[in-house]
């Protein structure tokens, strides 16, 4: 078998600030980052996540967490109810009061996040404060956390960012000699344990993930530590890292053969691994997921895609789409423009790429109609209006919610694409 | 402050976007930050809709506060009105908005907006989803007509000679339990009766059907929770007489029949005697013995919560054990209904007392709501889904109605399809313990079985063969013995046991001790 060379890159010579975009600040169709919630207490598995919030925030965790319902899971609302708006003093207290009942019910959580809501950032409420004073309560039982997934400060996947940036501050300081690998970002388990095989073998010792499994096992943070974004929507957590002296990675996030390829070379390159110890680690599974993707191939090549603002993964998305499977990008909206965190995306993009940031939902609406792309990635509340009108769609939420990084799933990201074409060709109704 | 897993009912705003959403020519601004826009999928997902529901949100974020989330409200409302036209625009906000009192309503009312205006005012950190919806379409029907109100006193001409009587079908919505098909099916009732239909809303209705409301000559209230606010102003206000029967099962239809009769004057005998439901000769029909005393667990919004346990008690011969509801605006009639069933109604929106009760009371079947389903499912017990809050599942393609007649062949199918057939539950118990066919089997014609054998194991779990110190120890061949018994109903006898060994003293539960304490507790 040969060997591929590493992979050729047609990198555009051009900063982030030249890329046009468009900016828009109208009706945003997005959920708010309480919603992390519903994969981040899947991923940390002793961990419990109290919303204090209104029966909004609670209903919106439940329509989003759908078909997850079950059992009693690992998150919860405090309803902020009329008298709790009375006044602060008893609203500390109740919230006291219900965190007593909780951890008596729920003996194995070990690690509580607070997590703000809009209402409780509007009315106040120091949750920072409530954390500190219900830890010291708590103390040795369990440790008590807080950020904020309010709407009027985070869309969607930046609940996960202010989680992790929490974390963050409880990370032990490393040794500054102690040269570590941090990979950041929910990953699921399979992909993780993927990942850690394949640093194994490019040899590179300490390599840990937050967030941890356990919530007790977090990794420890130094000058010798090096960042490595698996998601592209950590930019606070990665800046509070390099508060702690931590270095950043630099690299297009790993979806996709040539962007996971990417990344994990980014990586090799900064502790030292040899080209041809990152050629011979990479190469199978580099095949693999190359004839994998050529499946699909015939089915996305040519077709024409737009994304409407959600999960902030939509750059890296559209790139590899069009790299790797040729789909071509008319509008590729997201949430918010982080350039730090995408400096390594940027240069991989087409030069005619409509990029927009923020929203205004029926101008951008009104664009998708105008437009009519083969495929428009967008949240649930539009889809099926989309359909509708005779437009196909792929639901943006699937993709924080399915094992999408690295080499061996590539084929299956692709196939998330492919599926709504594939559908609409079969269908003869 | 309350600790809340999952809700029954969403906030009132939800309810007003109930009232748009199912409505024409409405559209709904809401003062409200960006991840309230979830709620828009409940109506494209759950109910697949295939338009997005007519609610522009302002999505104020925090650098808005304390300075331009005034103005952008403004701003929407005249965005919204340009880019929708509709004949009327509903204006208020949610849980957040309340609390920064930015008055949209007051600021909508100040703009000079060229079609009416309705500012709703929704306390969030009281009240409900069921509330807003009911709220909204009242504050829209009266915005909408108080205008045309005629003096007090006002009586209502008489029908002319040979002119149909005409009917408002109110209460029909989004996110309502199977509204589609009930509309459909009271308007079939209706037309063979001979009245005709004025309007049906909020349901399809315009701003304009609105103003046509007071043409009929009476109201029927389909579904309380939304509408009996509104029927009882058009009553005090139109003279209009509100129909209140809900017609669900075939008792209730024909009380909702005879009182479309009071109301209207037209002779009902015909449709009264006519065929009706197959349901009363499917339960009488011997095969149907089985379902005599199966016990049941009901659960859901008021109105449906009431019909199912009357269908339960006096059409299938079933025994409601349990019998509760999440609505508390209606819980006196809920709790009436209990005592008249000799049983005490459970009244909370808290998922975890339900299924508390469920787990103590080891139905054999629960009626209930999405939530119900997966309580019931957690312990391996049958479940049909009777009330909203529903999933995408229970908002079938078929016509599927549960109010009148064909709602009660459609009920009459839906309860018993997931229970064991009756023949097949004799041979079951006859053959306890049989290789294949044990009672961990699931019924033969649901393809549920990874699901079905895995939950019962589970219950059986917690409630172990370890001794608790104290307490009595099962003896191996006690312990063999109570699983020969239907897993439906082991979990109570387990306990029963043990509560009768441990009143008795008893250190070891032998078969004798279970047999005792069948024959004491008897069933
Ligand atoms: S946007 Fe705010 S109020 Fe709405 S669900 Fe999110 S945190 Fe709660």
């Amino acid at each position: 078998m040969s060997l591929p060379a590493a992979v050729p890159m047609t990198v555009h010579a051009r900063g982030c600030n030249e890329l046009p975009v468009l900016r828009e600040r109208g009706q945003r169709e997005v959920f708010c980052g309480l919603t992390g919630i519903v994969w981040l207490h899947r991923k940390i598995q002793d961990a419990f996540f109290l919303v204090v919030g209104s029966r909004t925030c609670a209903h919106l965790l439940q329509s989003a967490a759908g078909v997850m319902i079950f059992a009693e899971p690992r998150f919860a609302t405090a309803i902020l109810q009329e008298r709790d708006l009375a006044g602060l003093a008893d609203c500390n207290e109740e919230l006291d009061r219900i965190v007593h009942e909780l951890l008596a019910r729920r003996p194995e959580i070990a690690t509580l996040f607070l997590v703000g809501s809009c209402p409780s950032e509007v009315i106040k409420l120091d949750l920072g404060k409530a954390a500190e004073r219900l830890s010291q309560a708590h103390r040795g039982r369990v440790r008590v956390l807080n950020y904020s997934g309010s709407g009027i400060e985070t869309t969607f996947t930046q609940g996960e960012d202010n989680c992790l940036k929490a974390l963050v501050e409880e990370l032990p300081t490393a040794e500054p000699t102690m040269r570590s690998l941090l990979v950041l970002g929910t990953l699921a388990d399979v992909v993780e344990d993927q990942f850690a095989r394949m640093f194994q073998q490019l040899g590179i010792q300490s390599v840990q993930f937050l967030p941890p499994r356990q919530a007790g096992d977090l990794p420890a943070v130094g000058q010798g530590t090096l960042i490595l974004p698996a998601q592209p929507f950590l930019g606070e957590t990665v800046r509070a890292l390099i508060g702690r002296g931590a270095r950043l990675i630099e690299a297009p996030y790993p979806l996709g053969a040539e962007g996971t390829f990417a990344w994990i070379q980014a990586a090799a390159q900064a502790f030292g691994v040899t080209d041809e110890r990152l050629r011979l680690a990479t190469a199978r599974p580099m095949e693999r997921a190359r004839s994998a993707l050529a499946r699909f191939r015939d089915t996305l090549a040519g077709k024409r895609i737009s994304f409407l603002p959600d999960s902030q993964l939509e750059i890296p998305l559209a790139r590899f789409l069009q790299r790797e499977c040729g789909m071509q990008p008319v509008e590729v909206g997201t949430p918010f423009f982080d350039r730090q965190l995408l400096a390594g995306e940027l240069p991989l993009l087409p030069d005619n790429l409509r990029l927009s940031e923020g929203q205004d939902v029926d101008l951008q609406l009104d664009r998708v109609r105008s437009d009519r792309p083969d495929l428009t990635v967008c949240g649930l509340g539009l889809a099926n209006p989309l359909e509708a009108e005779g437009l196909r769609t792929k639901w943006s939420i699937e993709l924080v919610f399915s094992p999408i990084h690295g080499f061996d799933q590539a084929a299956d990201l692709a196939e998330l694409f492919a599926r709504p074409l594939v559908r609409c060709e079969r269908l003869a109704v | 402050m309350q600790l809340t897993l999952w809700t029954y009912e969403g906030p009132p705003h939800v309810g007003a976007m109930r009232i748009a959403t199912s409505m024409r020519d409405v559209h709904y601004v809401l003062h409200a930050p960006q991840g309230d826009t979830y709620a828009d999928l409940l109506f494209t997902m759950i109910e697949r809709r295939d338009r997005r529901p007519p609610v522009t949100y302002t999505t104020f974020q925090a650098r808005d506060l304390g300075g331009s989330t005034a103005d952008l409200v403004t701003t929407t409302l005249r965005d919204a009105y340009e880019r929708f036209r509709p004949q009327a625009m509903l204006v208020g906000e949610s849980c957040t908005a309340e609390l920064i009192q930015d008055q949209p309503g007051a600021l909508a009312l100040g703009m000079d907006l060229p079609v009416p205006v309705i500012p709703l005012e929704l306390p969030s950190y009281s009240k409900k989803e069921n509330w807003g919806a009911s709220e909204t379409f009242y504050h829209l029907v009266r915005g909408l007509l108080a205008g045309a109100a005629p003096e007090p006193g006002y009586q209502r001409p008489v029908r002319p000679q040979g002119q149909p009587p005409l009917a408002n079908i109110l209460g029909p919505s989004a996110l309502g339990f199977r509204c589609r098909d009930d509309v459909q099916e009271i308007k079939r009732l209706l037309s063979s009766l001979g009245v005709d239909v004025n309007v049906v809303a909020p349901e399809s209705a315009s701003p304009a059907d609105l103003l046509r409301l007071p043409v009929a000559d009476f109201n029927i209230c389909l579904y309380p929770e939304i509408a009996r606010t509104t029927c009882a102003w058009l009553a005090r206000t139109f003279a209009q007489p509100t129909v209140t029967t809900v017609p669900i099962g075939v008792g209730a239809t024909r009380d909702f029949l005879f009182e479309v009769g009071e109301v209207s004057g037209v002779d009902v005998s015909q449709v009264l005697d006519g065929e009706g439901s197959r349901l009363p000769w499917y339960s009488r029909s011997v095969d149907s013995t089985y379902l005599t005393g199966k016990r049941v667990f009901i659960f859901g919004d008021a109105s449906h919560a009431l019909a199912a346990a009357r269908i339960a008690n006096e059409e299938l011969g079933f025994n409601v054990v349990g019998l509760g509801s999440y609505s508390r605006e209606s819980a006196r009639e809920v709790r009436a209904a209990a005592t008249q069933l000799g049983i005490e109604a459970l009244i909370t929106d808290d998922y975890l007392a339900v299924e508390q009760q469920v787990e103590a009371l080891q139905p054999e079947l629960v009626l209930g709501t999405q939530m119900e389903r997966h309580i019931a499912k957690r312990l391996g017990l049958p479940c049909a889904v009777i009330s909203a809050p529903f999933h995408v599942q229970d908002c079938p393609a078929r016509y599927s109605p549960q109010m009148g007649f064909e709602g009660a062949n459609v009920i009459f199918d839906g309860w018993v399809h997931p229970l064991m057939m009756g023949l097949e539950e004799h041979l079951l118990n006859m053959f306890r313990g049989d290789f294949e066919f044990h009672e961990d089997a699931a019924p033969s014609h649901l393809n549920n079985g990874l699901e079905r054998p895995a939950a019962p194991a589970q219950l059986e779990e917690q409630t172990a063969d370890v001794p608790v110190p104290g307490e009595p120890c099962w003896a191996p061949e006690a312990s063999t013995e109570l699983h020969k018994i239907p897993f439906f109903v082991r979990g109570k006898a387990r306990r029963n046991t043990e509560r009768y060994a441990a009143e008795r003293g008893l250190a070891t539960i032998t078969i004798e001790t279970l047999y005792d304490a069948k024959a004491h507790f008897g069933r």
